[in-house]
């Protein structure tokens, strides 16, 4: 483990980035838009009624576009930890491998199979058939992001697993433990349930765009309605498990929930910020103010963050620099350990090397007192624990406060849509019109959130990232990630065309 | 129950699954074949649409077993994912990259306004169908010829050769194969299209498509016979009880006559693959895509069990012996391995509703009044 190229780091960092955020433009309208196109069926199914029809199929005809160019943006991510990061891959292969084949299994194939029969089996299956595959797809979707998921929370909280130091690789120990860990369980519920959001979103704005223009507006309007219903039921459920994963990240990933709070020095009964402006200038170690402005709920960080007001929440400062009143050891401190069990590691693969059992055995001892401390071992200094405090925090607050705001969103829209006046509202059909980008904003945000956050730790507490990459010059990934960002640029582009293209030809005559 | 098996066992089924389906791949890999055939046998719009719209309905599960093999080998042979992905880096981001441009050819094509215009998304095509499926030979040929990585105490993998990947492409093996499996994608192609488009008032254009599968039979044929005996006097890779790696005179030829079975797997999907193109090309059935698929998936077996049973190294090492690897030294632990074998059980219940799915969608051919309307590509 030697030969550190940062500059390589950064570009696998920024190309996984770059892929991730641009599959993510459609997978949350892959998520989300799969049950609209299932309910609008269904209603046509149970109805009978032509026009329910003539709505799944036109917001199935996007939804396919979508899908296409999802698929697309899709593989390489699959094959990225190879390219990019086979160190990592090699040290939790054995663990992260095993959801991502799951996922394939039984998910991927429920997609492919039953897309074709959703989108070329209106003349050659069954009504029932029909709708049944039409179901499957949107619950293929969800399962396959419920296995990667599953991986991605076990990077954030690796639990059920070894370290084996004859193999210097992470070993699975327990597969349940990693299914239904914390954090994955948080993990799922609340990205599919906040891409159902953004589903629900990008349905209200391409109706009311048609209520705008006083085109297809009986379409537009059933559309919204079941829209609204589902794109409420999804923020109550999107707040309850944003909830539990910030109740979660208290205690597996403490900085991050540090970081995204801007709380520097921790303290009992911390305060919820609302609003804030951090400082620039503003460094860990100081006891200075990190804001220029904020507005603050008193003693709600310690009730979300521990289920009670009074406790103590940890800052950055704590967190990196230790605090013995609260018993809280600083990364200084476990930076140490880690050293040490890097040099035992390496004394007890030299001594296995040359035979020396008693030495690989003595060696083996003292790795295993401090090898949870392994990762802490790479670090140059404390302070590179910290993740983008900045990043973290705006995009925190920018997906909760959409977050809130969309519960009242779709409130308003269900309520002037059942009493039939949305059209008398012009202003809110104009809000309608923009809020699906505002949803992709906050799904983005999201995952900012959730990766930029966990910096610098590829397995939350044992490897830090630019341990995992792959050895290569970093000009490969410099010019690769410079051909994804022309592709999938280029590919975007027509994807939204094609899209608007659609949507003003529109269905036909509902 | 799975748990209790010994791990070389649970190691020799995931090289078996792994090889499925890779071998179910290749037999897939009739999209690709398909693809490129487009021009040659779709000379007016309409031929083209009932191309593009028989492949349509298939390319995905094409696309998604590329991606299992992808995840398979991931879980079940992390340090060949890691070796391969990471240092052969090219090879495998060219083929990314024809699979991503095919992911949304389909869909886009004949959408209007779609920026880039049919001929473009029709290239595409084209390019994933040759370039892709070339690549892919060769990557694969390199089981047998040979890579160069080291490997160092910690398993990290460093890229010897300064093309990264890319210097696969230039061993008239690998290039053999890859041409071979090109071909052979385009008489699978031919096979699969003869099977599901209704040719009624078409007898030009059924003529041009049953004539490509045995043209295409017949440029795959050098191509082949190279492979083969190349195959049979090669020295190879093997290793001893020890694990050490030596190169063994004749290994694969070794390897077939010490496992006869795999031997008939080869010859006989080598005779089915034939038998399937003079049912299609002279005796004007429309069932030899059954024959010809199955010869495919048994040839790939016989690839894939030659390149990593009998004590042979599956992803051999030129520029240092020891750092090849093998099912044995390239496996994930017992215990994942056992869970993704109760994973493994639900594959039955997938190909189950796969074939159940297809025979619904072919049940009545593709007709020019198929393609005509509003969902089609």
């Amino acid at each position: 483990m030697n030969q550190i190229d940062l500059n390589m780091v950064d570009w696998a960092r920024a190309q996984f980035a770059l892929t991730a955020m641009y599959h993510w433009i459609f997978v949350p309208l892959t998520l989300g838009l799969s049950f609209l196109c299932a309910f609008y069926e269904s209603l046509y199914v149970r109805t009978g009624k032509e026009e329910w029809k003539k709505i799944a199929k036109f917001w199935m005809t996007l939804f396919g576009i979508n899908f296409a160019i999802g698929v697309a943006t899709g593989i390489i991510l699959e094959f990225e930890f190879g390219t990019n990061w086979s160190n990592y891959s090699w040290m939790v292969g054995d663990i992260f491998g095993a959801p991502l084949a799951v996922e394939g299994i039984v998910a991927f194939f429920l997609e492919a199979t039953f897309f074709a029969v959703m989108f070329f089996g209106w003349n050659r299956v069954s009504k029932g058939f029909h709708l049944f595959s039409t179901w499957m797809v949107a619950i293929g979707s969800n399962l396959s992001a419920l296995w990667i998921l599953v991986a991605n929370g076990w990077m954030q909280h690796p639990v059920g697993m070894i370290f084996n130091p004859d193999t210097a690789r992470f070993e699975m120990r327990n597969f349940w433990e990693v299914l239904f860990s914390p954090v994955a369980i948080a993990k799922f519920t609340h990205t599919t349930s906040s891409s159902f959001i953004v589903g629900s979103l990008f349905v209200i704005t391409v109706s009311s765009w048609y209520l705008l223009k006083g085109r297809n507006t009986e379409m537009a309007k059933k559309s919204i309605l079941v829209a609204s219903v589902f794109g409420l039921l999804s923020t109550a459920y999107a707040g309850l498990t944003g909830d539990e994963s910030a109740y979660v990240n208290a205690f597996t990933q403490p900085m991050k929930l540090a970081a995204y709070e801007g709380l520097y020095n921790g303290k009992a009964k911390a305060d919820l910020v609302a609003f804030g402006i951090l400082k620039s200038e503003k460094m860990p170690g100081d006891d200075t103010n990190p804001f220029l402005f904020d507005i603050k709920l008193p003693g709600l960080l310690s009730l979300l963050a521990n289920r009670d007001a009074s406790s103590f929440v940890p800052g950055i400062k704590d967190l990196v620099y230790g605090n013995t009143l609260e018993k809280i050891v600083g990364v200084n401190a476990k930076m140490e350990r880690g050293k040490m069990a890097i040099a035992d590691l390496a004394a007890y693969k030299n001594a296995k090397k040359s035979g020396d059992t008693a030495g690989s055995a003595q060696a083996l001892e003292k790795f295993t007192v401090n090898k949870d401390y392994l990762g802490y071992g790479y670090f140059a200094k404390p302070e590179e624990s910290i993740p983008p405090v900045k990043l973290t925090f705006y995009s925190f607050h920018i997906m909760v406060s959409l977050g809130c705001f969309f519960t009242f969103f779709f409130l308003v829209f269900l309520y002037l849509g059942y009493k039939n006046s949305l059209e008398r509202h012009r202003w809110l059909l104009q809000l309608g019109f923009i809020s699906f980008f505002l949803g992709m904003l906050a799904s983005q945000a999201g995952w900012v959130v959730a990766e930029v956050g966990r910096q610098p730790w590829v397995i939350q507490n044992y490897l830090p990232v630019h341990i995992g990459t792959s050895n290569i010059a970093a000009g490969n990934v410099q010019a690769t990630f410079f051909m994804f960002l022309g592709l999938f640029t280029l590919l975007l582009l027509a994807e939204v065309k094609i899209m608007l293209k659609q949507i003003k030809i529109g269905p036909e005559e509902v | 129950m799975i748990g209790n098996l010994d791990y070389v066992i649970l190691q020799q089924i995931w090289w078996i699954l792994a090889s499925v389906v890779g071998a179910l791949f290749l037999f897939l890999t009739f999209v690709q074949g398909g693809q490129t055939l487009l021009w040659q046998v779709g000379k007016t719009e309409t031929e083209k649409s009932l191309v593009i719209n028989s492949l349509g309905t298939k390319w995905e599960l094409t696309f998604t077993t590329l991606v299992l093999f992808g995840g398979a080998l991931f879980a079940a042979f992390p340090k060949f994912y890691a070796t391969s992905f990471g240092g052969a880096y090219w090879v495998w981001i060219l083929i990314l990259f024809t699979f991503i441009v095919q992911a949304v050819s389909y869909e886009f094509r004949k959408k209007p306004n779609n920026l880039l215009g049919a001929p473009v998304y029709e290239l595409f095509l084209l390019i994933n169908g040759s370039v892709g499926i070339l690549l892919i030979g060769a990557a694969v040929g390199t089981f047998f010829t040979g890579s160069n990585f080291t490997l160092n105490d910690y398993n990290q993998v460093k890229w010897t050769h300064p093309l990264m990947g890319l210097e696969a492409a230039f061993s008239l093996f690998n290039l053999s194969l890859g041409l071979f499996l090109v071909f052979n994608a385009r008489v699978l192609g031919a096979m699969y299209l003869v099977n599901t488009i209704d040719f009624s008032g078409m007898t030009e254009f059924e003529t041009r498509v049953r004539k490509a599968c045995l043209m295409n039979l017949l440029y795959a044929l050098p191509f082949l016979l190279y492979v083969l005996v190349s195959l049979l006097v090669m020295d190879g890779f093997g290793f001893d009880g020890k694990g050490v790696i030596s190169m063994v005179p004749h290994k694969y030829l070794g390897n077939l006559l010490a496992m006869p079975q795999v031997l008939g797997l080869l010859l006989v999907g080598l005779v089915l693959v034939i038998w399937g193109v003079v049912l299609t090309s002279l005796k004007g059935s429309d069932k030899g895509v059954w024959f010809g698929g199955l010869g495919t998936v048994l040839v790939g077996l016989a690839v894939f069990f030659t390149a990593g049973f009998n004590n042979t190294a599956f992803y051999p090492s030129k520029a240092d012996l020891q750092s090849s690897l093998t099912i044995y030294n390239a496996s994930s632990t017992h215990y994942t391995l056992t869970v993704m074998t109760y994973v493994a059980l639900v594959i039955p219940v997938v190909l189950a509703y796969i074939a159940w799915v297809w025979r619904q969608m072919n049940a009545k051919k593709l007709n020019v009044d198929d393609v005509t309307g509003d969902k089609a590509y």
